[in-house]
């Protein structure tokens, strides 16, 4: 049933809390209760309090039909992290229908519609209030719907799993049956629209099936490299493998001859969301030719200045800038330097280095995007966490109003913050609009997976030396943690290489360990690689700092790494998070001592192991998520077993226990991968890995058993998509450091990924 | 883990050393690559039940291109191109194997399986066991998983979870799906839940 999803603009009153209920009509003569409301992409959300009112806040609808289906309608991308089971869990519980009842759509791109796009680990906990509040406004006007009808007070009615019922003998009425009636009644402030209390919560809360199984276990699923619009061309695209070099020229006589070839011609992109400068686009009928077509193309590059560029440089600035003073003080309480200079005797001291790589998503489905430009519209069926983003890029390039350019969001062989950019929409921008100067045709370009892994938006190199003691009485005298990186900032920001490093350390600069002491600070290096949100971001990072120099510290002053950890921790507080947005929430180190203390209980944590193996542990706050995480590691020379992790989680209330454990499950092995397996270099101003040969993956004889113990909390839902990464790597290391410790030197891991020289 | 790759004389072989998982990789191609593809005879073979003619395709085309965009059955993906990935495992005579690297002349006069063809609707107790375990994340790999997982139960209806290290390594999961996928084996290989 086709739906006219916008609404005027002059309906709208205020920001953020919207709604609208309206009768529509399809055109076979049906009617439907539509209500739209906003869904914010955080919970916190800074764009919120930056941006103008957008001439339409409303971004998801429910919809209820004659024949009693609830459709939820919203452009969140479902990229397996599940938001498609656990947002209409949520509307489904106060909406009090019958959960196989609702169904979900994704809704259609339109610019006029206020959409951040799905990432961050923020869709339920930003859609939690929303749409309860949708749900019971629905709900209270389906009963007062009733009610009249009845000719009874709507306080003798009540809903129940899609019927509103009344009296004893019991009258009903289905939903369905209330729309028409429904939508003629006023629509109830959402601010002051009853909730159900949480203990008549039936849905909410209980392990649910995800609504997407059937589909992604028979290959029904569609993904964008699944597009396949009629007239479908293939294209791919020869880059320069050199960070942002351009061609020179090129020869296509031989690539013409490969059979399927249609088509040879150079495209250029640009900006700060491009991941290089374009290149030469093969168009041919089949992925297979235009793959083969490739091979045959002679390009010269202009390689450019990054061609200068190597992972070995970039470790001499790393090196350079921690023996010089920073740029940037982000924090500074009391006087680290001076009090490290002046460390009692009996202090323990710890300096330490540590140091992280870049890191490539792997996304299992490489990056492509579908797009037909015909004249006044343009249709494109992308695998993207921005769609409006999306479809701006495309109307861009066709020269189009963007209200003219349909994007259909697609499934996604995994997001991981990759598929938040718009470059590889670009480029199939830019190919579009050449193929439709001489055919009506929609084109794909697709990437294969070298394409994929040299011209990636990577998770940023970074070098940070650590400086600490702990005096005498165990307290922790100083904490001084100083970084330099390959910013995303420089790349994003919009002051550029002048941006602050601020962002580069998130709740890594929060530090929930009590000092007197605290100093952080920042240098730049610089690096033309493309660089952005990988999963968790800045917290891949800081937290394995963090969470290791702790550990460390621990280790110094010769105590128990939990024990430590929770005498620093102190009575429950909450720490404002530092440089956090203005209404981010506190880090509540009760909540982190919970999941601290649960995660060294559920792993036995003190019970004796085997010479030779040992646990670490690990626990952070990220994406307003707490977590830690216990793993437990057998160690011999040059070899590494990771035979357990346990992980805990404080993500609030639970709403799909089900999913909340996937998701766990998910960061965990993603986290471990990058502990354990490759890094991504540079050499000569280009990516040296290639594919799943030089770039490893973990797989299944090698992925550990994974235990994840949720804290049952009616706290605000918070994000799990992220968090649990960035206590992984730390819980390895610290597990490493305790296997080892009858070596003759413990095993301190403090760069990753882990080689198998660095357990001699 | 190591992997060889031996170029020599033209032809490619490409072996995949990993702890002996239970597929084949497809032969050698032809030496040079097919002059004249409009010239070619007709590729002939049964596919999910069905039989296939194909005269316009060329025959170095790897099945895998021939099944998506030729066949328009997309449910067996691209992961790598290069057989490290397993998204693209399909049964040829009931063997499971990587169509990346199978050229289509190769699979002439035999029997493939994608997962199109395992069940009408998802009924198949392997895909049943992935349904009920909510195994899917993502889920772009999962079809080859499938397809893995059935092989494997074909040969050891009850595999031990070395059998499942086995047969399965070859199989990357982004998302980390794996605990979920052995405890779907066993599930569908009929066993009782492990507590």
């Amino acid at each position: 049933m086709a739906t006219n999803l916008s609404a005027e603009p002059q309906m709208l009153d205020r920001r953020g809390v919207d709604r609208r209920a309206f009768l529509k009509t399809s055109a076979a003569g049906g009617a439907a209760l539509l209500i739209g409301f906003h869904l914010p992409a955080r919970a916190s959300d800074p764009a919120q309090a930056q941006e103008k009112p957008p001439i339409n806040p409303l971004n998801a609808w429910v919809r209820i039909t004659p024949d009693n289906r609830v459709t939820l309608i919203l452009g969140k991308s479902e990229m397996g992290q599940g938001v498609m089971t656990a947002l209409p869990m949520i509307l489904a519980e106060e909406l009090c229908v019958d959960w196989k009842q609702v169904s979900v759509e994704q809704a259609p791109t339109d610019p006029k519609i206020y959409d951040h796009g799905t990432g961050g680990s923020g869709s339920v906990g930003g859609s939690w209030l929303p749409l309860r509040q949708a749900g019971a406004a629905a709900r209270e006007m389906l009963i007062a719907a009733a009610a009249k009808k009845w000719e009874v007070g709507t306080d003798t009615c009540r809903a129940e799993n899609g019927y509103v019922l009344h009296g004893h003998p019991e009258r009903s009425y289905k939903y369905g049956e209330l729309v028409a009636d429904a939508t003629l009644l006023p629509i109830p402030n959402f601010k002051e629209v009853p909730l159900k209390n949480s203990r008549d919560f039936t849905i909410l809360g209980k392990d649910t099936h995800r609504v997407d199984a059937a589909e992604k276990a028979t290959g029904t699923a569609k993904f964008g490299l699944d597009a396949r619009p009629a007239g479908l061309l293939y294209a791919v695209i020869a880059r320069c493998p050199v960070f942002y070099g351009k061609v020179a020229s090129f020869d296509a006589s031989k690539a013409k001859a490969v059979p399927g070839v249609r088509d040879i011609f150079p495209i250029n992109i640009d900006g700060r969301g491009a991941s290089t400068n374009g290149g030469v686009a093969v168009l041919a009928d089949n992925s297979w030719a235009a793959i083969q077509g490739r091979k045959a193309l002679e390009v010269k590059w202009d390689e450019g200045p990054a061609a200068k560029e190597s992972s070995e440089e970039l470790h001499k600035q790393f090196v350079a800038n921690a023996a010089a003073k920073p740029s940037e003080v982000i924090r500074n309480e009391g006087d680290a330097n001076a009090a490290l200079a002046a460390a009692p005797a009996g202090a323990k001291r710890i300096e330490a280095v540590y140091e992280l790589p870049f890191a490539a998503h792997v996304c299992m489905e490489p990056m492509n995007c579908t797009v037909h430009i015909q004249g006044d519209r343009a249709e494109a069926w992308v695998p993207t966490q921005a769609p409006q983003w999306a479809q701006g890029v495309i109307a861009e390039a066709a020269k189009l109003p963007p209200e003219k350019v349909v994007v259909h969001t697609t499934l996604m062989g995994g997001g991981f913050g990759r598929r938040y950019q718009a470059d590889f929409v670009m480029e199939a921008a830019q190919v579009a609009t050449q193929v439709t100067k001489t055919a009506d045709k929609p084109v794909m370009v697709l990437w294969t997976r070298e394409d994929d892994m040299h011209h990636d938006f990577y998770r940023p190199a970074s070098y940070h030396k650590c400086q600490g003691f702990v005096d005498a009485q165990g307290n922790l005298g100083a904490w001084q943690h100083f970084q330099t990186s390959t910013s995303i900032a420089a790349k994003w920001g919009d002051k550029g290489e002048e941006s602050s490093g601020k962002g580069e350390f998130g709740t890594g600069a929060t530090v929930p360990y009590k000092s007197p002491n605290i100093r952080i600070e920042y240098t730049l290096a610089h690096s033309s690689a493309p660089r952005a949100w990988w999963r968790s971001v800045e917290h891949s990072s800081s937290g394995f700092v963090v969470e290791s120099f702790v550990d460390e510290l621990a280790a110094a002053a010769g105590e128990d790494p939990v024990a430590f950890r929770l005498k620093l921790l102190g009575d429950p507080s909450k720490l404002p998070q530092f440089g956090g947005e203005p209404d981010s929430p506190p880090l509540d180190t009760g909540r982190l001592r919970g999941v601290l203390q649960l995660a060294a209980q559920k792993s036995g944590w003190g019970q004796p192991l085997p010479e030779g193996e040992g646990r670490g542990i690990a626990t952070f706050f990220s994406f307003d998520t707490y977590t830690a995480a216990v793993a437990e590691v057998s160690v011999r020379p040059r070899e590494l077993k990771v035979k357990r992790l346990v992980c805990t989680v404080d993500c609030g209330r639970v709403i799909n226990p089900n999913g909340v454990r996937a998701q766990v499950e998910s960061a965990a092995i993603y986290a471990l991968t990058a502990t354990l397996k490759d890094a991504i270099t540079i050499d000569r101003g280009r990516v040296v890995q290639s594919n799943f040969n030089d770039y490893k993956m973990i797989r299944m004889s090698e992925a550990p058993p994974i235990e994840v113990h949720l804290i049952n909390s009616d706290e605000k839902p918070t994000g799990i998509g992220e968090p649990t990464v960035p206590v992984i790597a730390p819980a390895v290391c610290n597990a490493i450091f305790n296997a080892t410790r009858s070596w003759k030197k413990a095993v301190r891991i403090r760069r990753l990924p882990i080689r198998s020289e660095d357990l001699a | 883990m190591g992997r060889r790759l031996l170029e020599g004389g033209g032809a490619f072989l490409h072996i995949f050393m990993y702890p002996g998982p239970v597929v084949e990789y497809g032969p050698s191609r032809s030496p040079k690559p097919y002059e004249n593809a409009e010239a070619a005879m007709a590729i002939t073979f049964t596919l999910n039940g069905k039989s296939q003619s194909l005269t316009d395709v060329s025959p170095d085309m790897p099945l895998l291109w021939v099944l998506r965009d030729v066949l328009n059955l997309t449910g067996t993906k691209f992961g790598c191109g290069m057989a490290l990935c397993g998204a693209c495992t399909v049964h040829i005579n009931g063997v499971a194997t990587r169509s990346c690297v199978t050229p289509v002349s190769s699979v002439s006069g035999k029997t493939i399986l994608t997962i199109e063809g395992l069940s009408e609707d998802g009924s198949h107790p392997v895909q049943k066991a992935w349904i009920e375990e909510d195994v899917p994340q993502c889920g772009y790999c999962q079809s080859g998983q499938i397809m893995s997982a059935v092989a494997l139960l074909a040969k050891k209806p009850h595999p031990s979870d070395a059998d499942i290290d086995d047969a399965m390594s070859g199989n990357i999961c982004r998302c980390g799906t794996y605990q979920r996928i052995r405890k779907a084996i066993h599930r569908a290989a009929g066993e009782p839940a492990k507590a």
